[in-house]
C-alpha cells in the first residue's frame, strides 16, 4: 500500500504563518502563558508543539512546558486490526494538574484520537482545562469533539489520506492530500 | 468345497524367488494351483489386475494388551488390525497383566485369537518371571506348548548372566531369546534419542550407546551360549554393525526393525508430538539411513511393528507423560513401501516381512512359499495406491499413530487365512 | 507478532527489537501516578502456574492489570490442579472460559506446544522444563540494552548448568540472533551435546575466557547435580567455575555480571561477591513487567491476520 499525492494543502510559509497565527490565539484566549502546557500528540504533533512554544517564548518570552504524548495504549481499535498499533514515546516532564493543557495534533479526522488524548492526560493528572488546536481539520468527525484553535479547515472525502510531514521528522515541511494506492 | 481364483495378479514370493504374472486358485485351506490362465472351474473370480499376491505378513513384534489392558487394544481387535494390514501370523508380546510366565496366559490369549480366527496369534513368553529380570520361565515347558520366542519386552535384561543362562538353556529347545536392548542406568528419565535435537528441545536423551552397549554385549554371549538371539527393534547403526559383524563370525543373531524407525528421525520431535515418542526413541537421520541400508543388505533381516496401542489418557498428555509407543499394524505395508521407495523391491520387501518372520518364528505354515499344497496364507495388495493415515476409521483400538496425517502408499484388499477371506476389499469380514 | 510465544527462537530480530522498543513505552506507564493503560481491557489473561514461581507470576500478573485486563491465577496449590486434573482437562476448562492468552509455567519440556493444540488462546511459555523460557531471555537482552548500544559483536558468556537450564537455552538462542558472541562455559558434563550447533564457542576454562568479556551471566547450579555424578564434587566446580572476587576482578571495566537468580551461594558465585549483581536485579523487576506488557500488548493488541 502506498500513497499517492494528489495536492499539497500547506507548504512550508503557510504552515509557519499558522503555528504563529495559533501561538498569538492561545496567549490571547487565556490571556497570557501563565498555566499554559502544550502537549503535542505523537508522532508531528509534539515537533508543531514545540514549534509553538518557541513562538511563545519568542513572542512573550514565556516559557511554556512541552510534553510528548503517546495515545496508542488508549486507542479504541487495539485488536481489531492485524498488528497491534505502534507504540511510540511519552514523555511529560511536568504534573499536568492544575494546568491549561493545549493538546496539539497535526490533523484532526475523527476525533478518536482526541478522545483517547484525552483519557490518556486524565490518568496523568486533573488538568483545569484542556484545549484544543490542530493544524488541519478535515472534517468526518465521529464523535463530539471540536478543536479551539484550526490552521486551516480543507474539507476532503473520507477515503483520501491527508499526509502531515514535518521538518524534524521528515526532513521537510508540507501537508498533502492523496490517496490509497495499491 | 470351497473354490477362490485370484486371478491376474502378479505373485511375488521371495522364498521361491518368484515375481511375475500368475493366477492362484484356493481350495479350501490350500493352494491348489498357481500358474498362468488356470480354469476357474466354478471358483469365485476375484480380480487381481494391478495387485499383488504375496505370502501373508508376519509381524514379530505386537502388543495386543489383552489381559489386562483391553482398555487400549484387545486380541481382537489388534487381530482385526493385524488382518487388515495384511498379516496372517502376530507374535504377542508377554508384557500383559498377569504377565505372560505361564501356560495359563499363553493358553488365554491362543484361545482369544482361535475365536476371532482373523489372524494366527503367537504368543510371545516372558523371559523372566515378571519381566523382573532375575529368574527365568520354565522355557521347556512353555516350548512343548509351542511357545517359539522369548522376550522381556519392554523391559531389558540387564544381568549379563541371566541373559547368558536364558541363551544357554534355550539352546536345548529351538526358541528364540528376543532381547529389547536398553542399557538402564544409560536410559534414566529418557524422553528421545541424545542428540542436537535433545539439546535444543530441553528434552532428556537416550544415546545410541545404551542400546549398543546391550546388543555388543549379547552378540558376545550368544557367541559362547550358541542359543539364538533376536535383537528386536534395531534402531542406531551402531547396532546394525555390530550384528553385522557377528554375523560374520557366525553367530546365531538375527534382528528386526520398526517402520516407524524406518520412516522418521529426532528431527521429526519438535512439535512435541507424543505419538513419536517410541522405545527405543527415533534416532538421528543417519541412523535412520544405517537402518534402511541395513534392510536392504539382510544385516536386518525382518521388519517387526511393534504395535503399541494406547489409550488416549496415556497419550494426549505432557511429552514426557507419554506413554511411549505407536501403532503399526494398519499402517506397517505402506508404511514399508514408501520407505523404502519410489520403486521398491517387492521381493526384498515380501522376505523382510513375511519369510524371515515366519522362519525366525519358527511358523511353517507363514512366510511362503506360494506352491500347491501349502496353506493358502496370502495378502493381496495395491502397491501404488495412496492413502493418508487416520483417514479411514482405525480397526486398533489405539489411535495413536505416528504416521497421522502421513500420505502412504499401498493398500491392503484382501487378506486370507488359509482360505478364508478374513478382509475383503479393504473390510474385515468379522 | 506470532500467536503463541513458546520459544524465542520465533521471533526475528526486528520482532525482538520491537518488544524491546514497546518495553520502554511501558516502562515510562510504570513511572506514572496510575500505572494503568486500557489497553487490553475487557481481555482475560490466565496465569497457569504449575511450578511454583512467586517472582515470574506476579510480574506478569502486574503486567496483565496494568494493561486492564483481567487476571486468573491457577497455580498447583489449591486447586484442581493440584488434584491431579489433567494439562488437557485444565485447558478445555480454560478455553471454556474465554481465556484470551494462558501464560503456562510447567516442568515437562514442551507442554506450553502441548498446550497450544487444545486452546484458541494465545499460549506464552514461562518456563517448561529445561527447554526455554523466552521472557526472561527477552528481559535480560531489555537489560543488557541498557548498558551496552548494540548486541552485535558482543562478547557474552553463559556460565553454568547449560544442559538444565531453560534460561541458558533462551538466552543463548536470542543473543545469538541478535549477534552476539557466545561462548558456554562448564564442565563437558553440563554442556549439552553439540550445543555447537547453536552458534556458540564453548570453553572449560573460564579464566580463558573472562578477561574478554562484555556481559557474565552466571546460572544457578543445583547441589543435587553432584549427586548424580555431573560433576565430583561442590568444592571443585565452585574452584573451577564458581564467580569469585579474583574472577570479578579479572573481568573488564564496565562488564555485567548478570544471574536469573535465585542464586547458591557456595556453589556457582561466592558469598562476597552475590552483591553484585544484585544491583541490577531492581532493576530486573520494572524492566520484567515492562517486558512482559510489551508481550502481551503485541500479541494480543492485533488480530493476527497478515496486513492486506
Amino acid at each position: 500500500m502506498g500513497f499517492r499525492p494528489r495536492g499539497r494543502l500547506l507548504d512550508e510559509g503557510e504552515i509557519r504563518r499558522a503555528l504563529t497565527r495559533i501561538a498569538h490565539e492561545v496567549l490571547e484566549r487565556n490571556k497570557g502563558a501563565g498555566d499554559v502546557a502544550l502537549v503535542g500528540i505523537a508522532a508531528r504533533g509534539d515537533d508543531l508543539a514545540r514549534r509553538m512554544a518557541e513562538e511563545l517564548r519568542r513572542i512573550e518570552s514565556a516559557e511554556v512546558p512541552v510534553g510528548v504524548l503517546d495515545i496508542t495504549f488508549y486507542r479504541d481499535d487495539i485488536g481489531l486490526r492485524g498488528e497491534a498499533p505502534e507504540v511510540h514515546q511519552t514523555l511529560i516532564p511536568f504534573d499536568v494538574s492544575g494546568k491549561t493543557v493545549v493538546l496539539v495534533d497535526d490533523v484532526l479526522y475523527t476525533g478518536r484520537t482526541i478522545r483517547a488524548a484525552m483519557d490518556a492526560l486524565m490518568d496523568l493528572g486533573r488538568p483545569r482545562a484542556i484545549q484544543l488546536a490542530v493544524l488541519v481539520d478535515r472534517g468526518h468527525r465521529e464523535l463530539p469533539i471540536r478543536p479551539d484553535y484550526v490552521g486551516k479547515n480543507v474539507p476532503t472525502r473520507a477515503d483520501d489520506l491527508v499526509r502531515v510531514l514535518t521538518n524534524e521528522t521528515d526532513g521537510q515541511d508540507g501537508v498533502e492530500v492523496g490517496e490509497v494506492s495499491a | 468345497m470351497a473354490r477362490l481364483l485370484l486371478r491376474g495378479a502378479r505373485v511375488v514370493d521371495s522364498t521361491s524367488d518368484t515375481d511375475g504374472p500368475a493366477d492362484v486358485l484356493v481350495v479350501d485351506e490350500t493352494v491348489e494351483e498357481i500358474g498362468p490362465d488356470v480354469t476357474s472351474n466354478g471358483a469365485e473370480i476375484l480380480d487381481c489386475d494391478g495387485l499383488v499376491v504375496a505370502p501373508g505378513l508376519v509381524d514379530l513384534h505386537a502388543h495386543l494388551r489383552e489381559p489386562g489392558r483391553e482398555d487400549a487394544e484387545t486380541v481382537e481387535t489388534g487381530s482385526r488390525a493385524a488382518a487388515l494390514g495384511g498379516y496372517t501370523a502376530v507374535c504377542a508380546m508377554p508384557n500383559t497383566d498377569p504377565v505372560a510366565d505361564t501356560a495359563a496366559v499363553i493358553l488365554e490369549v491362543r484361545n482369544l485369537a482361535d475365536k476371532a480366527g482373523l489372524v494366527d496369534v503367537y504368543p510371545a513368553a516372558a523371559i523372566t518371571k515378571g519381566l523382573e529380570g532375575e529368574r527365568l520361565v520354565e522355557i521347556g515347558e512353555l516350548a512343548e506348548m509351542g511357545v517359539r520366542l522369548f522376550t522381556d519386552d519392554h523391559e531389558c535384561v540387564q544381568s549379563a548372566q541371566v541373559m547368558r543362562m536364558a541363551l544357554e538353556y534355550a539352546r536345548a529347545f529351538e526358541v528364540v531369546i528376543c532381547q529389547h536392548s536398553q542399557e538402564a542406568s544409560l536410559t534414566e528419565g529418557w524422553q528421545m534419542h541424545e542428540g542436537s535435537y535433545s539439546s535444543l528441545l530441553g528434552l532428556r536423551g537416550a544415546p545410541a550407546e545404551a542400546e549398543a552397549v546391550i546388543v555388543a554385549r549379547d552378540l558376545l554371549l550368544a557367541g559362547r551360549a550358541g542359543g539364538r538371539l533376536h535383537v528386536t527393534h534395531t534402531s542406531a547403526g551402531l547396532s546394525v554393525d555390530l550384528i553385522r559383524d557377528a554375523k560374520a563370525r557366525g553367530t546365531r543373531v538375527t534382528a528386526d526393525v520398526t517402520p516407524h524407525h524406518l520412516t522418521f528421525s529426532d528431527e521429526d520431535l519438535q512439535g512435541y508430538d507424543t505419538n513419536l515418542r517410541v522405545n527405543p526413541p527415533l534416532r538421528s537421520a543417519e541412523d535412520r539411513d544405517a537402518l534402511r541400508s541395513g534392510l536392504r543388505s539382510g544385516d536386518l533381516d525382518a521388519v517387526a511393528t511393534d504395535h503399541a496401542p494406547h489409550a488416549e489418557e496415556d497419550k494426549e498428555v505432557e511429552f514426557d507423560r507419554a506413554r511411549p509407543g505407536t501403532t503399526g499394524l494398519e499402517t506397517a505395508l505402506a508404511a514399508v513401501l514408501t520407505a523404502v521407495g519410489p520403486e521398491p523391491d517387492l521381493r526384498l520387501v515380501v522376505e523382510r516381512m513375511a519369510a524371515a518372520p515366519a522362519r525366525i518364528l519358527g511358523v511353517e505354515e507363514h512366510g511362503g512359499p506360494i506352491a500347491p499344497g501349502r496353506p493358502a496364507n496370502l495378502v493381496v495388495f495395491d502397491p501404488a495406491a495412496a492413502w493418508t493415515a487416520g483417514e479411514r476409521p482405525w480397526a486398533s483400538r489405539g489411535r495413536n499413530s505416528a504416521f497421522l496425517g502421513r500420505t502412504l502408499r499401498g493398500s491392503v484388499v484382501h487378506t486370507m487365512l488359509r482360505g478364508d477371506l478374513v478382509v475383503r476389499d479393504g473390510a474385515a469380514t468379522r | 507478532m506470532i500467536k503463541h510465544l513458546l520459544s524465542v527462537t520465533q521471533l526475528s530480530p526486528e520482532d525482538i527489537n520491537r518488544v524491546l522498543d514497546t518495553a520502554e513505552s511501558f516502562r515510562e506507564v510504570g513511572t506514572r501516578v496510575i500505572k494503568k493503560v486500557p489497553a487490553l481491557r475487557g481481555r482475560t489473561v490466565v496465569n497457569l502456574f504449575y511450578e511454583n514461581s512467586t517472582r515470574t507470576r506476579i510480574s506478569f500478573e502486574l503486567a496483565a492489570k496494568r494493561l486492564s485486563a483481567d487476571v486468573i491465577n491457577f497455580s498447583t496449590s489449591g486447586s484442581s490442579v493440584a488434584k491431579g486434573e489433567s494439562l488437557k482437562d485444565t485447558a478445555l476448562t480454560l478455553q471454556a472460559m474465554g481465556a484470551d492468552a494462558i501464560v503456562i509455567r510447567h516442568s515437562s519440556s514442551g507442554s506450553p506446544h502441548t498446550l497450544t493444540r487444545w486452546v484458541e488462546a494465545s499460549v506464552i511459555n514461562a518456563g517448561d522444563g529445561t527447554h526455554e523460557h523466552p521472557t526472561q531471555a527477552l528481559l535480560d537482552l531489555y537489560t543488557i540494552r541498557e548498558h551496552f548500544p548494540s548486541f552485535e559483536g558482543l562478547r557474552v558468556a553463559v556460565v553454568g548448568d547449560v544442559l538444565h537450564s531453560r534460561v541458558a537455552r533462551s538466552n543463548t538462542h536470542a543473543l545469538v540472533r541478535m549477534g552476539a558472541e557466545v561462548t558456554l562455559v562448564g564442565p563437558p558434563t553440563l554442556i549439552p551435546p553439540e550445543a555447537q550447533a547453536w552458534g556458540v564457542q564453548v570453553s572449560h576454562d573460564m579464566d580463558e575466557v573472562l578477561p574478554k568479556l562484555d556481559v557474565c551471566y552466571m546460572l544457578r547450579v543445583q547441589r543435587e547435580r553432584q549427586r548424580q555424578q555431573y560433576f565430583p564434587s561442590v568444592r571443585e566446580y565452585s574452584r573451577l567455575f564458581g564467580l569469585t572476587r579474583e574472577r570479578v576482578a579479572a573481568l573488564p571495566e564496565g562488564a555485567l555480571i548478570m544471574h536469573p537468580g535465585p542464586m547458591n551461594r557456595g556453589v556457582e558465585i561466592a558469598s562476597d561477591v552475590a552483591d553484585l549483581p544484585r544491583s541490577l536485579i531492581t532493576d530486573q523487576v520494572t524492566n520484567g513487567i515492562a517486558v512482559r506488557m510489551a508481550l502481551l500488548y503485541l500479541m494480543l493488541g492485533g488480530t493476527g491476520e497478515e496486513a492486506a
